[in-house]
């Protein structure tokens, strides 16, 4: 973009993707479109090809949409619209289901269980519309009844974007932790005893049980929860500390100011071949950067380049040392 | 693609060097060849930058490029032509802002690589249409959701659908503006897990 552009056309990409939107929307769904509309719609197209790019993109998104017009329901009567949206969320809500077995509680809420291996990461939709990705080597069950929202974290990490509803809070347990959301996104990551919540965004609330008894504390955003059986601390993290714990989003891990075992543990939770670190002196050097979390080897180079190190490499381990 | 006018004119316009294409060829152009690579653009970005917040902006940035360079010559490969400009994009601004270059610079190497594998893209065409349209109606926000529902399902205009979910007109298009929008960026950037796994 020429400097001359840049600064006619300050907004932001997604500014400008909204501005497109609003265009479209106005010229084929609402009332009333004239030939003053068209010509300024024209000029503003002609202005920049970021808004030409923009318009041409949700133009487009939106004529895919119309063949939802096949799934037309006749003569759609009041009243009739809940049940009909449940019958397409369903639908979706059956799409997502991986590798899931069914089974119901005591209670009789049906339960499916969600589980990814080492390196695995999905993401499922529930039908209210709340999105789960769940990270590497996790396994968790969802009990989604409609009424009822609440999820086990049994191993592993997931990240939630809860849509609120007032009447059925979700709930997440792990061990003897409860994650209540008040409209929320927020990741949970459980690791033996130790559970870890960041909430990026929204409020919820925080209970935990242990032999001393309860505590309960509200969580706003950037709050960090650390829970083990013996111990509970709330920190406020800076966004990016949350940004880098969402790394695996990306497939990337993040590191700041980690050691060479700290780095190695997060590698090794996302493969099967272990990074061992056969030496206590190296084990502290500090380590920066973002990195592929499927690419030990990648790491494993760069930390033979610059820090000098032997690497052994066998079938299910990389031994390094000094 | 498989109109014969098309692939024809395809051709004639692929054995000129430097032919030019009218607006409405290079609009449909970048609609049906660009656009389907968005996915792997988007992750090849992700990946390759930590603050995701930029994202969108260097999107846009390959877009602008693209789509103003195909206006003077078609290329020929759109697929590494993309990529192309994605990698020059981003060793441009690695070199200004000195963030990760170590790491940055071992993903910039692996890119031809990437432009050369064949994408998931390629599958999408296959797929039923119906399906994945309907799988990201359903990823949008509950109201969104609701007002892109009665428009394109129920084909019921602005007035009937505020009347429907009992607000005014202007928030109806408030929710479809954000719906086409957040419509835009699943269809084209995050096509779900479920989907390609079938």
């Amino acid at each position: 973009m020429s400097d001359q552009m840049q600064s006619q056309q300050p907004q932001s990409a997604s500014e400008i993707r909204v501005r497109a939107s609003e265009w479209l929307v106005k010229r084929y769904d609402s009332e009333g479109w004239s030939d003053s509309d068209q010509t300024q719609l024209n000029s503003w197209l002609a202005e920049a090809s970021a808004h030409k790019i923009a318009y041409l993109r949700v133009e487009a998104a939106s004529k895919r949409a119309d063949r939802l017009g096949a799934l037309r329901r006749p003569a759609p009567a009041p009243g009739r619209l809940i049940p009909a949206l449940k019958i397409v969320a369903v639908a979706a809500a059956i799409v997502v289901i991986f590798g899931a077995s069914f089974f119901a509680t005591q209670r009789g809420v049906p339960e499916k269980t969600y589980v990814t291996g080492i390196g695995g990461h999905e993401t499922l939709t529930l039908r209210d519309g709340s999105r789960i990705e769940l990270n590497t080597d996790t396994s968790l069950r969802v009990a989604d009844s409609g009424a009822k929202r609440v999820v086990s974290l049994e191993k592993g990490e997931a990240y939630f974007q809860i849509v609120h509803d007032a009447t059925h809070p979700f709930v997440v347990l792990a061990g003897n932790h409860r994650v209540t959301d008040l409209g929320t996104r927020f990741l949970v990551r459980r690791n033996n005893d130790t559970l870890r919540v960041s909430l990026l965004e929204g409020r919820a609330q925080f209970d935990t049980e242990d032999s001393h008894g309860k505590q309960q504390a509200t969580l706003n955003p950037g709050d960090v929860v650390i829970a083990t059986t013996t111990s509970l601390s709330i920190t406020q993290a800076p966004t990016q500390t949350l940004d880098d714990q969402l790394g695996w989003r990306r497939g990337v891990l993040v590191f700041r100011h980690a050691t060479l075992a700290e780095a190695a543990a997060e590698f090794n939770r996302y493969n099967p071949q272990k990074i061992v670190v056969a030496d206590s002196h190296i084990a502290r050097l500090n380590i920066n950067g973002a990195l592929r979390a499927n690419d030990p080897k990648a790491f494993v180079r760069s930390m033979k380049v610059f820090f000098d190190l032997r690497v052994e490499e066998r079938p299910d381990t990389i031994i390094l040392s000094r | 693609m498989t109109q014969t006018t098309d692939a024809s004119l395809e051709g004639k316009t692929l054995r000129l060097p430097g032919a030019a294409m009218t607006e409405p060829e290079l609009d449909a152009w970048f609609v049906r060849e660009v656009l389907p690579l968005e996915a792997s653009l988007m992750q090849y970005l992700n990946r390759n930058w930590q603050d995701s917040s930029q994202v969108e902006d260097f999107r846009q940035d390959v877009y602008i490029k693209a789509y103003e360079a195909a206006r003077n010559e078609r290329p020929k490969s759109v697929r590494s032509f993309v990529f192309a400009i994605a990698r020059n994009l981003l060793i441009d601004k690695v070199r200004r802002s000195q963030i990760v270059p170590i790491e940055t610079a071992v993903d910039l190497d692996a890119l031809n690589i990437a432009a050369d594998e064949p994408g998931a893209e390629r599958s999408v065409i296959a797929r039923d249409e119906l399906r994945l349209v309907k799988s990201a109606l359903e990823r949008l926000p509950k109201r969104c959701r609701e007002a892109v529902t009665l428009r394109k399902i129920d084909g019921l205009s602005t007035r009937e659908i505020a009347v429907r979910m009992g607000v005014s007109p202007r928030t109806v298009d408030a929710h479809l503006v954000e719906g086409y929008a957040h419509l835009a960026d699943i269809l084209y950037g995050q096509p779900d897990v479920a989907d390609k796994k079938a």
